[in-house]
This record gives structure tokens, C-alpha cells and sequence, in this order.
């Protein structure tokens, strides 16, 4: 008797929540979460998942999207290339999520890329990247090579006098192809082949010694010397320990880095780092109300008040906030009408000004480059004077002068031809 | 042995110029509206500010230029005020710029950074170092003279030519005489002194040197001076060719140690034991963990750290050792693949477990100051002394272990039980707990050598994941259970793959030196040095 009623209320209770959980599951809007919780880029991607778990909370307080709440779908999957896809399957077959915020490296984006574009999911990409890629169904809110590259080589070759130029990197696509176009880039402007050292290493390379006394030489010959660096995070620490070990110091050599920020910072001793640079869409150090209003909702929502913000965080930040108000403006979650109303969109950057997503499903942000600090944070030493607009296709690299992404009508196409005037003209 | 000395003399000399003592001497007062303006400028405005400072105040500005160079000049924000933040053992002293007193601490909302920038900071290095021709250190004085040798012109010239007459140390005598040659070279107008200034530079290896003389043997008006210049520069780069090459050495010799500290341990466990045992990276990461937790527990004693620290990783990961073995190995005694599995899964829960308790961030380990820096031979060649020291310890490992391994009882049982389980068993040898001890020490010897990694490399879950390979790679080469093939294969694959690196890349390095091996073990499938006799079937 006893063990039948039990039963019984088991039977309820079961029905009851399965019964609640589909008036919920009506009633919420799904977003979900790719972001990888273990494995190697465990240690920028968690940063991430936190940033738009602490959006979601602060919309839901808002009174939600549509007049629903939002529910956050977190996956882990693992810094393992293929399990991206997986991973979005599931979150778009099985979960049915309306919107993903995820991946961090390139290799993790082109896998997510054909489940993406098959199952008509949309997801936004918040970290800066290489370029050369435009896809109806992603927004990239990072950097383009022109918003990050470009800006910093200009400043050093104008502002330094630099004349001599290694090109650093980690040994997989981004680097490649930023330093392909830096390296078209600086032979446009004048730069003789021989002032030209490029250099590969394999990622968490940890032993820098003739890498970093190659470039000693190599900057010891007269002329004012920079190191354009695609280092990947871990492999930082060692090159940065060694630059100081070695005795170069950022007045001689200065590294401009684009993988570099506080995140990165925040595991390691800064002082031989100070006055290194890296170029970034946004700082935590700069001075905005925003900014501080942000950064002071970042620390309640971590509970730890040495949490520091970085630039992927405020990309994810405006790809957030685009998307409530596409979804806002569309009044309805339907991916093509979403896609649609995100063009054009304008969110107030952190740091001051207006981010407006462009056709070709990049954003336009103003560019900052700064100094290392002892405290582990950036001085701004420079910035863009005004936005510039994220190029999805370089104009430095042969293949893709001519292409054009516009995914407004009459064009509506990720990689248009203007010379052939067709669609799928693939670069290279 | 005298010069490193001397280096230390140097950088004890460097630290006192530089540290701030509780009180400054106070600036002459007519200098208030220029250090007003200072904070009031731009960065790209500051450098005029910058040289009327130096030219009205002189000496005295030394401190202030020190205290800007390093970030620590701040202004009050209401009264403008320029003032001196030091921080010792985290007590924060505030010092009066101009009066040069101390005073009352103050909100970090009421100061402002003055900033500096990379131009302000080359700028700012050099006024120091025309101020710092009248040091009393001769070393100080002499590194002065070095670092104005990239930009010479008039004015700092006649500073060098006045202090050259009160000069009474005869090495920052010739490196004066080197600045005014190297000066003369470029701006004398009779071909005949310039080329009485080469001879002068001749052998020289400062990299100044050597770019004035190469654009001078392209450039110049006189053929004779520019072959004067030609012939100098072919000794120079002779010499310098030579301790490129003891440098690469070095490199090699340097990562080699690395390698050896890494495998090491890896040589007792599967070279002595025949265990494969993938956890072995995780136990150098605990080891550097170790290190870690020892410096947040002895925040003021950096210094000494590491000496807790190495003892500290070899208990830590020497006891995970003899629990692995305990708890999983002994169970799969004599079945390699489930061994090979199960250190596997291990080594996958310790990193998770890392991930978890330490976050999966990298930690901050932060580096003793007698081992940052170099040891400067000469201006072409210079040995970083973390390397050096790792160097020294990796070998001190190596014969400790050895001697543990030959001459105690411990090491005897090791290698009786290592030879021929079942005799050393019926010898009533107890084979289950010279097992644990073994591979406890392996263990310990990993997390010691976590401790030396601490110093190079990243700490975080994936310390360990990169050695591992490294690790078998070695032990395999060197021959499995001899300890002297992996001192060899560690040396001659470092060598091998610094020599390889700046003519192929570091990635195309490490492929090839892995290609070399296996094609090795297809030749010698024992390794370097095999065991030979019935102890090896």
C-alpha cells in the first residue's frame, strides 16, 4: 500500500514536471552556449560562457525578449575540433535553440561552419580571426585583420619609425594568414624583403631561446625593429620570460602583440613585459561610464573582484545586445527574419561610440593599441580616429581583392565576384 | 667566476641606484613650474618637458627620472602636485617630489599616473645615463656609457669627453674611448682619422660598433677607408661567428637538460620498472603546482622558495607515485596495454582535478631575482642564468639519482628486483614495496623537475601533456633501463634540435628529429644503449 502511493506520487510528480517543463520550454526563448569548459582553450573560452550567462540573466531581469525569458543551453565541448559540430547538432536538432554564442579558435569555427549553414542556425563569433570568410549564418563581432593587423603596422611604421619586421606566430590558419596579408601589406608600402623575418612555431612552444636571439640579431643591424606577433596564449609567457631574459627590452624590440590580452596577463609576472604592445578593439583600462558600469556588473556576477574583462568579452557583449534588439525589431526568433534585422544594428561600444553591423556580417569598431603595464593592464597610447569597418575579404591578398560579402538583396551573397559579378567565387 | 661576481656587484649596485629610500633630496623650488607642466602634457608633448627638466635641474633629477621610467610618478589630482608612490613588501610610501618628504598616504583616487610610453621610456634611459656618467659605481658609470652608444651626438659627447678627464677606472676608460671613436668614425671629415678610428674599434663586438663600420665600408667617399672599415669587419664578424656558435651550444646543451629533467624520472618507472606510465607529465604539473602553493604560503620570501619548493614537489608527487602504483599499477602487473590505458585515464582525473581546485588558468609563478637576467661574456654572447642554473640542477639530479641507484640498498633491491623479478622475490626481497618505492622515486624526481619547468614554462593543467612525448622520446633513444643513455640522447636530441631549428624552423625541427628517431629505433631497436645479457630479456 505504502510502496503504491509512493509510486503513485513518483507518477505525479514525474508527469507534473515533465508537464511544467513543456509549458516552460514554450515559454522561454533558448540560447545556446559553445563554449569549451575543459581542455586547452578551457582557459579563455570559460571566460566567455560566464559573459553571456551574466547577459542572459541581465535580460531576463529586464522582463526577457518577446515576453519570454531566456534560457541559457550550456554544451562543453571540450577544445575538440570535431565535438564543436557534434556539439551544434545537438544544439540545434535536439535542444532547438533559437541562437548560439560560441567557438573561439578558426579550426572550431570552419567545423561548426556546414552544421551551421545545413540546419539554418544562427551563432555569433566574438573573437578576433583572419578573415576571408563570410557566412549568411554567422555574425563575427572580433576583428577582421584590417580592424587589428593593419592599424597596429601602420602605428609602428608611423609613430616608431619601424623599419624592420618579424612576423611571429603560432603555426596554424589565423596566424598564417594574417602574417600572408601583413606580409602583401608591408611590400605595398615599400618594405624590402630581407626587412622581412617570419617566423613559425608550434602551439605552447616553450623554448624561445634561438627564436628570440634570431631576433635580436635580426633587430641588432641598425634599424629600428618590431615583432608583429600571432603568438597563440600559452606560448606568451616563455617568449615574453625570454625577451626579458635576453635583455630585450620593449624600447629596442617593441612586440605588438594580437593574442595578448588581460586574460592572458592575468598568469603571469608583467614586468618584463611593460611597454609590449597589442592591439584590440577594447581595454578594460579605458575610462567610460559604461566601461566601469560593466566591468563593476562583470565583478558581482563572478563574485571575484580581480576578474578581468578583455575584448572577446566586450565582442560577445555587442553581439548580445544586437541580437535582443534584432529579435526585438524582427518580433519573432526566426533565424532568416533575425538575419535580416541584424544589419544595421548599433550597440554603444564599451569604449565609447557606436558599433554598427555591417552587410557583409562584421561589425565597425575603433581600433586601440596599448601599452603593457605593470599591473598587468593596457595604457591606450593611440587609437583610430574614427570606426572602421570590418573587411570580410582582404584587399592585400590576391585571391579575394575581388570579393565582396552583402547579404542584403539584390546581392545576398558571402563571397561575391565584382569583377566576374557572380556568387561562389571562392578566394584562392 | 670572478665576472659573475662582478655581474652581481653590478646588479646590486643597478638595484641600490634605483630603489627609493624613504626620502628624496628635495629638487631646487624654481623647477615647480615645469614639473606642473609635466603632468598637465601629453605623452607626445612630454619629451621637451623632459630635456628642459634635465637641463635646469641636473643630477638632481635622477630619482624623479627613475621613478618615472619604472611607472611610479603619480600627481594629486587636486593640487598637482608631482609625487613618488613606492611599494616595499607592500607598504606604500608617498614622497614629495619637490620638497623630497615624505607624506601622508593617499586614495589611489585622488593620484594620477604621469604616463609614459616605449619614447618616453628610450628617453628617459638615456637622460639617466648622462646623469649617471658622475656615478660613483665604476659599473654604473660604465653601463651608462654602453647604453649612449646607439644615439651619439654633440651634447652627449662632450659630456663623455668631460667625464673621460676625471675617469679613473681603466674599463669605463675604454668604453669611453670607444664612444668618442665610434663618434669619430662617422663625423670626422679627414679620411685619415676615420681610419684611425677603425683601427681604434677594431675587435670590437658592440653591435653599434659593428653597424657604423658596415655602412661605413659601404658608404663612405675614401675607397681606403671603406677597406680599412672591410678588413675590420671580417675579423669582427669572425669572432662573432664563433660565440654564435658556443651560443647555439648552449641553446642545445640547455634544452637538453630540460629534456633530461623531464625523462629522468620516466627512465626509473619504464626504463628500470617497464611501466608505461602516461601520468608521468602530470606528475611533473603537481610538481610545479607545488611550487606554486609554496610561494603563496612564503609570499616575502620568494627568494628562498624554490629551496621549500623542491623538496616539497618531491614529497607531494613521490607520494601520488606510490599511491598510482598502490591503488592501479599493481593490479595490472605484467599487461602493458591496460597499464598504458589506466595511467592514461589517471593522468586525464589529475588534470581535470587541477582544472577544478587551481581554476583552469594558468597560475603566476614567479621567478627568484638571482634567476632572471644573463650573465653578459661580451656583448655578442650571453647566457641566461635560468638556463644555466637548470643546467646545473638537471645534472645534480642525474648524480644524485645515480649514486642513490648504486651505492644504497634501496638502489640495489631496485635494480635486482628490475632484473629478475621472481629471484629477487625468492631472495626474499619484498618485490611489492620496492615496487611503490620505485616508483614513488621516479614520481618524486617528476615533481622536481616540475619545479625547474615552473621557471620556464606556463603553469597550468597542460604542463605535463607537453613533456610527455618528450619524455619517451628520450628514454627510448637513450635505451630503456640505462640512465646514462638517457643523459646522452637528452643532450645530443637538444643539440641536435637547436642546431636543426635556424635552418628549418622550430616546427620542422621537431618533425625531423622525431622522423630521425623512429628511422633509429628501426636500426637499433634498443636504443642508444641497450641492456645487454639475460637481465634484458
Amino acid at each position: 500500500m505504502k510502496i503504491k502511493s509512493l509510486a503513485a506520487g513518483v507518477a505525479m510528480a514525474v508527469g507534473a514536471s515533465t508537464l511544467s517543463f513543456s509549458v516552460l520550454a514554450a515559454d522561454t526563448i533558448k540560447v545556446g552556449v559553445l563554449h569549451s569548459l575543459s581542455g586547452t582553450m578551457a582557459i579563455s573560452e570559460t571566460t566567455l560562457k560566464d559573459t553571456v550567462l551574466m547577459m542572459i540573466e541581465e535580460q531576463n531581469k529586464k522582463g526577457g525578449l518577446l515576453g519570454k525569458q531566456l534560457e541559457p543551453v550550456v554544451v562543453d565541448p571540450a577544445s575538440n575540433w570535431p565535438l564543436f559540430a557534434e556539439k551544434t547538432r545537438e544544439l540545434l536538432t535536439q535542444e532547438e535553440v533559437d541562437v548560439i554564442f560560441g567557438c573561439w579558435t578558426s579550426v572550431s569555427r570552419k567545423s561548426v561552419l556546414p552544421v551551421l549553414e545545413e540546419l539554418n542556425g544562427l551563432m555569433f563569433y566574438p573573437v578576433q580571426y583572419e578573415g576571408e570568410e563570410s557566412s549568411k549564418n554567422v555574425f563575427y563581432t572580433g576583428a577582421a585583420p584590417n580592424q587589428q593587423a593593419i592599424p597596429a603596422v601602420d602605428y609602428l611604421m608611423n609613430e616608431l619609425e619601424v623599419e624592420r619586421w618579424v612576423l611571429a606566430g603560432t603555426d596554424y590558419v589565423y596566424p598564417r594568414t594574417t602574417n600572408k596579408i601583413l606580409e602583401a601589406y608591408l611590400k605595398d608600402k615599400g618594405v624590402a624583403a630581407e626587412d622581412i623575418m617570419i617566423n613559425y612555431t608550434p602551439f605552447g612552444h616553450s623554448d624561445w631561446q634561438s627564436i628570440v636571439s634570431d631576433i635580436k640579431k635580426f633587430g641588432g643591424e641598425g634599424k629600428k625593429t618590431a615583432v608583429v606577433s600571432t603568438i597563440n596564449g600559452d606560448a606568451n609567457v616563455p617568449f615574453y620570460k625570454e625577451l626579458g631574459n635576453q635583455g630585450v627590452s620593449s624600447e629596442d624590440i617593441p612586440v605588438v602583440a594580437f593574442s595578448v590580452g588581460e586574460e592572458e596577463l592575468s598568469g603571469i609576472d608583467t614586468g618584463p613585459l611593460v611597454g609590449h604592445m597589442a592591439a584590440w578593439n577594447y581595454f578594460q583600462s579605458v575610462d567610460t561610464d559604461l566601461n566601469s558600469e560593466f566591468i563593476q556588473k562583470w565583478h558581482a556576477f563572478t563574485g571575484d573582484e580581480n576578474r578581468v574583462t578583455n575584448d572577446p568579452m566586450e565582442a560577445t557583449y555587442i553581439g548580445f545586445n544586437m541580437w535582443a534588439q534584432a529579435v526585438t525589431d524582427a518580433g519573432t526568433t526566426d533565424v532568416d527574419e533575425v538575419e535580416q534585422a541584424m544589419i544595421g544594428q548599433e550597440v554603444p561600444n564599451l569604449t565609447g561610440g557606436t558599433a554598427v553591423m555591417n552587410k557583409n556580417h562584421h561589425l565597425s569598431k575603433p581600433v586601440l593599441i596599448g601599452e603593457i603595464q605593470d599591473d598587468g593592464q593596457f595604457e591606450v597610447v593611440w587609437e583610430t580616429d574614427g570606426v572602421v569597418a570590418g573587411d570580410a575579404w582582404s584587399d592585400f591578398l590576391p585571391g579575394s581583392k575581388d570579393l565582396l560579402a552583402d547579404w542584403t538583396a539584390p546581392v545576398k551573397c558571402g563571397n561575391y565576384n565584382v569583377e566576374t559579378k557572380s556568387c561562389g567565387g571562392q578566394a584562392n | 667566476m670572478k665576472r659573475l661576481l662582478a655581474i652581481c656587484c653590478y646588479c646590486l649596485g643597478l638595484m641600490l641606484s634605483l630603489s627609493a629610500t624613504a626620502a628624496e633630496k628635495p629638487l631646487p623650488s624654481e623647477l615647480e613650474p615645469l614639473l606642473q607642466e609635466l603632468t598637465e602634457s601629453s605623452l607626445s608633448k612630454a619629451i621637451p618637458v623632459l630635456d628642459a627638466l634635465e637641463a635646469e635641474g641636473g643630477e638632481a633629477l635622477q630619482p624623479l627620472f627613475s621613478y618615472m621610467l619604472e611607472g611610479d610618478l603619480y600627481y594629486i589630482k587636486s593640487s598637482r602636485q608631482v609625487i613618488a608612490v613606492s611599494e616595499e613588501a607592500g607598504q606604500e610610501t608617498f614622497i614629495d617630489m619637490l620638497s623630497g618628504s615624505e607624506i601622508e598616504p593617499l586614495s589611489s583616487r585622488d593620484i594620477k599616473k604621469i604616463r609614459v610610453n616605449n619614447r618616453l621610456r628610450g628617453h628617459l634611459r638615456d637622460a639617466i645615463a648622462r646623469l649617471q656618467l658622475g656615478s660613483e659605481s665604476a659599473a654604473v658609470r660604465e653601463s651608462a656609457v654602453r647604453s649612449l652608444l646607439s644615439d651619439l651626438d654633440e651634447n652627449t659627447l662632450a659630456s663623455i669627453r668631460e667625464a673621460r678627464l676625471n675617469e679613473s677606472a681603466g674599463n669605463v676608460k675604454d668604453v669611453m674611448d670607444m664612444a668618442l671613436a665610434l663618434y669619430r668614425l662617422e663625423s670626422a671629415a679627414e679620411a685619415s682619422d676615420r681610419i684611425e678610428a677603425i683601427a681604434q674599434l677594431e675587435g670590437s663586438l658592440e653591435g653599434d660598433v659593428r653597424n657604423a663600420l658596415n655602412r661605413i665600408a659601404d658608404n663612405d667617399p675614401s675607397p681606403q677607408v671603406q677597406q680599412a672599415a672591410q678588413k675590420a669587419l671580417v675579423g669582427i664578424e669572425q669572432k662573432v661567428e664563433f660565440y654564435a656558435f658556443i651560443d647555439q651550444l648552449f641553446f642545445g646543451l640547455s634544452l637538453g637538460s630540460v629534456l633530461l629533467l623531464a625523462a629522468i624520472g620516466l627512465a626509473i618507472t619504464f626504463g628500470v620498472m617497464g611501466v608505461i606510465n602516461m601520468a608521468h607529465g602530470e606528475m611533473i604539473m603537481l610538481g610545479a603546482y607545488t611550487t606554486y602553493v609554496v610561494q603563496l604560503l612564503m609570499p616575502n620570501h620568494i627568494e628562498y622558495s624554490l629551496w621549500v619548493a623542491i623538496p616539497a614537489a618531491f614529497v607531494v608527487s613521490g607520494m601520488a607515485g606510490v599511491l598510482l602504483e598502490r591503488l592501479v599499477i599493481r593490479h595490472l602487473h605484467g599487461r602493458p596495454l591496460e597499464t598504458l590505458l589506466a595511467t592514461f585515464g589517471v593522468s586525464l582525473v589529475l588534470q581535470q582535478l587541477v582544472r577544478t581546485v587551481f581554476s583552469p588558468l594558468n597560475r603566476q609563478v614567479a621567478s627568484p631575482e638571482w634567476m632572471s637576467g644573463a650573465w653578459e661574456i661580451n656583448p655578442v654572447l650571453s647566457l641566461t642564468l635560468n638556463r644555466l642554473y637548470i643546467l646545473a640542477f638537471a645534472l645534480l639530479v642525474f648524480f644524485a639519482l645515480m649514486l642513490l641507484l648504486k651505492k644504497s640498498s634501496l638502489g640495489l633491491n631496485v635494480r635486482a628486483v628490475s632484473q629478475n623479478r621472481d629471484m629477487a622475490k625468492s631472495m626474499g626481497i619484498p618485490t611489492g614495496r620496492v615496487d611503490a618505492l620505485t616508483f614513488g622515486l621516479g614520481s618524486g624526481i617528476a615533481g622536481i623537475a616540475g619545479v625547474a619547468l615552473s621557471q620556464l614554462t606556463n603553469v597550468g593543467p597542460n604542463l605535463g601533456q607537453s613533456y610527455i612525448i618528450d619524455s619517451f622520446m628520450v628514454v627510448v633513444f637513450g635505451g630503456v633501463g640505462n640512465l646514462w643513455g638517457t643523459l646522452v640522447a637528452a643532450f645530443s636530441l637538444g643539440i641536435a634540435n637547436k642546431f636543426l631549428e635556424p635552418v628549418t624552423g622550430a616546427v620542422l625541427a621537431s618533425i625531423l628529429v622525431l622522423v630521425f628517431i623512429i628511422l633509429f629505433i628501426q636500426k637499433r631497436p634498443k636504443g642508444l644503449f641497450p641492456q645487454k645479457g639475460r637481465a634484458a630479456e
